[in-house]
C-alpha cells in the first residue's frame, strides 16, 4: 500500500510540470516575430482575405486560452498538428523516428553504466593510487570531448582506416556501435565520477567497518554494503543521462546520418516547420518527465526510507 | 589552495594563453584567417602552416586562434546570463514564502524538462541562428542549475546562527538576504560557474556544428568542424585541430572548476557537482 501511495504522489507531482511544458510549447508560436499563422503554414503568399479565412478555420481568432485548451486536448489525443512541409501528421513523423532514437539512447546508457560504474568503484577502492588517477583522467577526457568530434575520430579510425564498422545509417547492430559508443562515453565520464564520490562516502561509514570487522569477504562488503548504499546518486545520474541522451542524439544522429528525433528537429528548424519543432520539444519533455518519474519510483524500491517519508 | 592544485594551475595557464591569443588575435595570427590562397589548398601541416590549410587555402592555425574569440566568449557570456538570472531567482525562491518558491521551482522544472540542446534549438527556432542567440539559448538552458543550487544554499543558510543573529539585531529582510546570506553563497556559485563555462562551450560548439551559431566565414570552432566533415577522408587536420582546441579549453575549465570546488566548497564535491 505504501509504495502505491508513494507512486501516486510522484505521478501527481509530474502533472503540473507537463501542463506547464505544454503551455510553453504552445506559446512558442506566439513568441515568433510576425503572424502566428505564417509559423503554422508553409504557404506565405496568401491574399489577406484567404489569410483571414485560414485564421478563422484554424481557430487563431479565438481567445488564447481557448486555443491552448484545443492544443492541449489534441495533444492528449496524440494530435500534434501537421507538418507545414510534408502535411503529414507530426505524431506520425515522430513515431516513425522514435524507435531509432530510443535504440540509440538505451544502447548509450547501457555502455555508460557498463563502463562508468565499475570504473568509479575501482577508482574509489584504489583511492589516490595510479588506478584512481587513470580513471579520473579518462573520465575527465570523456567529459571534455565534444561528442561530434569523438564521432568524427571514430569514423576516421573504424570506418575509413580499419573499415570495420559503417559510418552512416541505422537498422543493424554494426550501425549502432559507433553512435552508441560516442554517446555512451560522455555519459560514462560523469557516471564514473559520481560513482567514485558516492562510494568514497559510503566506504567511510561505520557500517562498512562493522561489515569488515565481522569478517565478510571484501567483495560482499563492496557489492552488498557499499555499492548498494551508494546507489541513490548513481540512479539519479542514470536518469539524467537517459534524458540528456536525447540532447546528445540530436548531434550524434547528424554526425552518423542516422534517422531519429534529433534529425527531425534539425531539419524542422532548417525548413521552419514549426509544428514539428513543437512536437519534438513536447515529446522530449514527456520523455524526460517519464524517465525521472521512473527513477523516483525506483528510489522508493531501493530505499524504503523514501517511500515512508 | 587553488594554486597548490597542479591540474587547476595547468588549466589556468592554458585558459590564460587561449584568452590572450583570442583577445590579441589580430596581432598573433601568422596569416590572414579570411584570405583564400588557391595555391595552398588542403595542405597538410608543415613549417609556416603548422595546422595546415583548408579547402580555400586559409591557414588553419590563424582561423583557430581567431575562432577562440567566439567560442570562448559564447561560453563566458552564456554563463553570465545563466548566473545573472539564476542568482536572483534562487535567492527569491529560497528566501521568500512558499508561494514564490513554488512558482519559481515549477518554472524551473519546466525548463529542466526540456533537454539542453533541444531547448537551445527551440530558442533558436524562435529567435533565429547567430552567435548572440546561441549565447542566449545556452544561457537560458543553464538557468535551472543556478536557481537550484542557490535556492538550496539559501534554505540551509537561513537556518544558520549568523542569520538569526542579524535578525535579532533588527536587520530588515532584504538586508539579511543581500548583506548576510548572499556573500555566503558566492563560493558555490563561482564553482558552478567555472564548471558551467566548460559545459556552455561544449553546448555552443555543438550548436555551431549544427549550423545555428556564428555564420561563415566566422571561424567558430564548432562551425570549423562542421565544414571539416566533407574532408574527413582526405584532410584529417581540418577535423583534428578545431576539436583539440575545444577539448583543451573544456578540459582546462573542468580542471579549474574541480580545483575551485576543492578549494572553496568541499560540500559540492560530496554532492557530486
Amino acid at each position: 500500500m505504501v509504495i502505491r501511495a508513494y507512486a501516486f504522489k510522484r505521478i501527481l507531482a509530474s502533472v503540473p510540470v507537463l501542463l506547464l511544458v505544454s503551455i510553453v510549447v504552445f506559446g512558442m508560436v506566439f513568441m515568433l516575430p510576425g503572424d502566428p499563422l505564417l509559423a503554422l503554414m508553409e504557404e506565405v503568399s496568401l491574399s489577406p482575405q484567404r489569410m483571414d479565412e485560414l485564421r478563422e478555420a484554424m481557430g487563431l481568432n479565438d481567445p488564447i486560452y481557448v486555443q491552448y485548451l484545443r492544443f492541449f486536448r489534441n495533444a492528449i489525443r496524440g494530435d500534434l498538428g501537421r507538418s507545414t512541409r510534408s502535411s503529414q501528421p507530426v505524431a506520425t513523423i515522430l513515431m516513425a523516428q522514435i524507435g531509432s532514437t530510443l535504440e540509440l539512447a538505451f544502447a548509450a546508457v547501457a555502455i555508460s553504466i557498463t563502463l562508468g560504474i565499475p570504473f568509479g568503484v575501482v577508482a574509489a577502492i584504489y583511492r589516490s593510487r595510479w588506478t584512481d588517477s587513470l580513471v579520473m583522467v579518462l573520465s575527465l577526457l570523456a567529459l571534455s570531448m565534444p561528442n561530434f568530434w569523438l564521432g568524427f575520430l571514430l569514423i576516421i579510425l573504424f570506418s575509413y582506416n580499419l573499415e570495420w564498422l559503417p559510418s552512416v545509417g541505422a537498422g543493424s547492430v554494426r550501425q549502432l556501435i559507433l553512435p552508441a559508443l560516442v554517446l555512451g562515453l560522455s555519459g560514462m565520464g560523469t557516471l564514473a565520477r559520481i560513482t567514485r564520490s558516492a562510494m568514497l562516502d559510503t566506504l567511510s561509514q561505520d557500517y562498512i567497518r562493522t561489515a569488515r570487522a565481522k569478517g565478510l569477504a571484501e567483495w560482499v562488503v563492496l557489492s552488498k554494503h557499499a555499492l548498494r548504499n551508494a546507489f541513490l546518486p548513481i540512479m539519479t545520474l542514470i536518469g539524467i543521462n537517459m534524458a540528456s541522451v536525447l540532447s546528445g542524439a540530436v548531434v550524434v544522429e547528424t554526425v552518423f546520418s542516422r534517422p531519429g528525433i534529433g534529425r527531425v528537429a534539425i531539419s524542422a528548424i532548417d525548413n521552419r516547420d514549426f509544428p514539428v519543432v513543437q512536437g519534438t520539444v513536447l515529446l522530449a519533455a514527456v520523455f524526460y518527465v517519464v524517465v525521472n518519474l521512473l527513477v523516483d519510483l525506483a528510489y522508493g524500491l531501493v530505499d524504503p526510507r523514501i517511500r515512508y517519508d | 589552495m587553488l594554486l597548490q592544485n597542479p591540474g587547476a594551475v595547468a588549466g589556468l595557464v592554458i585558459i590564460g594563453a587561449l584568452i590572450l591569443s583570442a583577445a590579441f588575435a589580430n596581432h598573433v595570427v601568422p596569416h590572414d584567417p579570411f584570405k583564400p590562397d588557391p595555391t595552398i589548398v588542403l595542405m597538410p601541416p608543415r613549417v609556416g602552416h603548422w595546422m595546415g590549410t583548408d579547402n580555400l587555402g586559409r591557414d588553419m592555425l590563424s582561423r583557430i586562434i581567431l575562432g577562440g574569440r567566439w567560442s570562448l566568449s559564447v561560453g563566458l557570456i552564456a554563463v553570465c546570463i545563466s548566473a545573472s538570472v539564476g542568482l536572483p531567482l534562487g535567492l527569491l525562491a529560497g528566501y521568500s514564502g512558499v508561494l514564490v518558491d513554488t512558482l519559481i521551482s515549477r518554472g524551473i522544472e519546466v525548463v529542466m524538462a526540456i533537454p539542453g540542446v533541444l531547448l537551445a534549438i527551440a530558442v533558436i527556432a524562435v529567435l533565429g541562428p547567430g552567435s548572440w542567440n546561441v549565447m542566449l539559448a545556452v544561457g537560458i538552458a543553464g538557468i535551472p542549475r543556478y536557481v537550484r543550487l542557490i535556492r538550496s544554499s539559501v534554505l540551509s543558510a537561513r537556518e544558520d546562527a549568523y542569520v538569526e543573529a542579524a535578525r535579532g539585531l533588527g536587520c530588515s529582510e532584504p538586508r539579511v538576504m543581500f548583506r548576510h546570506i548572499l556573500p555566503n553563497i558566492v563560493a558555490p556559485t563561482i564553482v558552478l560557474g567555472s564548471i558551467d563555462v566548460a559545459a556552455a562551450i561544449l553546448a555552443a560548439s555543438s550548436l555551431g556544428f549544427l549550423g545555428f551559431g556564428a555564420q561563415p566565414p566566422i571561424p567558430e570552432w564548432g562551425a570549423l568542424l562542421s565544414q571539416a566533415r566533407a574532408f574527413m577522408r582526405t584532410a584529417w587536420w581540418l577535423t583534428a585541430f578545431p576539436g583539440m582546441a575545444i577539448m583543451l579549453t573544456v578540459l582546462s575549465m573542468n580542471l579549474i572548476g574541480d580545483g575551485l570546488r576543492d578549494a572553496l566548497d568541499p560540500r559540492l564535491r560530496r554532492e557530486g557537482f
